[in-house]
């Protein structure tokens, strides 16, 4: 075996991996909507200040529950996650750049 | 000599072509894609946020939301998201029957979920709220109608996995083009989830 044979079978490794039961994605899926019930729950019930913050901390956390377990982000090669939280964090710079441009600049 | 592509394994968890780098190509390719739709959402997100208070003294989206109809159909589209991941996972179970249920259920889901957004779309213009009808609707218009035409083309790709499998030509062993066709939907109700929450929850 050659040194370039020995590193290509070593990179063409398989990720396999088990995935969670069906049982654990509906427990799951029961997690998502005890949070989006919450989420609705804001709608009726006065929480005052922290109303906004609670609202994206749930937000945040059923994003993160959807990408990690539904799209199998937690058990699947790390250069899959780079890729999309890469994305993510782009998304995020044009966010900050477009609304700070709009806020500070605008005439 | 090692190759641009190696067969196909099947050990343990379930069954993929393997390349020289270990990852599949089309589960790559759809990874980078979604990748590039955050940019694509994050700058419509920007542009409501930027102009949901102009209303040039007419209403606004605000003004005419339901929020509890739009509760529903969030609560639907969340569950089409379990009802897709459990398809794949009887497809990697080699239950094809199952994953066909699955499958449909999740269409139907999102279905449900686009019939409720042209109810909402046509009710907000029952009450004077249009595409051109001031800065804030059209932004709300586009951003929410961008992610409505996802959800429309997620609808085609499950459609068509239901077809393929119906017809004896999605088994086990390709269960990696229903994984891909997940990821695509679950990407779908990810952004739901930042748009029911920065466009209807959050008050303006």
């Amino acid at each position: 075996m050659t040194a370039t044979e020995s590193v290509a079978e070593t990179e063409a490794t398989p990720d396999v991996h088990e995935h969670p039961s069906d049982w654990a994605y509906v427990k799951i899926a029961a997690i998502l909507a005890v949070i989006t019930g919450l989420e609705v729950s804001t709608y009726y019930v006065s929480i005052g200040k922290v109303l906004i913050p609670s609202l994206l901390v749930m937000m945040a956390l059923k994003f993160w529950i959807v990408i990690t377990w539904f799209m199998h982000l937690r058990f699947d090669g790390k250069i899959f996650k780079q890729l999309f939280l890469g994305g993510l964090f782009l998304a995020g710079v044009v966010f900050v750049v477009t609304l700070s441009t709009f806020q500070f600049w605008a005439s | 000599m090692a190759t641009a592509t190696a067969p196909a394994v099947a050990t343990g968890g379930h069954e993929e072509h393997r390349t020289a780098t270990g990852m599949s190509n089309t589960k790559l390719a759809m990874w980078i894609f979604l990748g590039s739709e955050c940019l694509l959402f994050g700058g419509l997100i920007s542009s409501y946020l930027l102009y949901k208070t102009r209303g040039s003294g007419l209403p606004v989206p605000t003004d005419v939301f339901d929020i509890p109809f739009t509760s529903v159909s969030s609560f639907v589209l969340l569950m089409s998201s379990m009802t897709m991941v459990l398809a794949l996972s009887a497809l990697r179970r080699g239950d094809e029957a199952l994953s066909r249920v699955w499958t449909l259920a999740t269409a139907m889901l999102g279905g449900v979920f686009i019939g409720g957004q042209v109810y909402e779309f046509t009710t907000f213009l029952r009450e004077g709220l249009g595409f051109t009808t001031n800065p804030a609707s059209s932004a709300f218009f586009t951003l929410t109608g961008f992610h409505g035409v996802h959800v429309a083309l997620g609808i085609t790709m499950l459609m068509s996995t239901f077809v393929m499998s119906s017809k004896g030509k999605l088994h086990q062993e390709q269960s990696e083009t229903l994984e891909i066709v997940g990821l695509y939907w679950h990407f779908v109700d990810v952004v739901w989830i930042v748009l029911f929450t920065v466009v209807y929850l959050v008050p303006a």
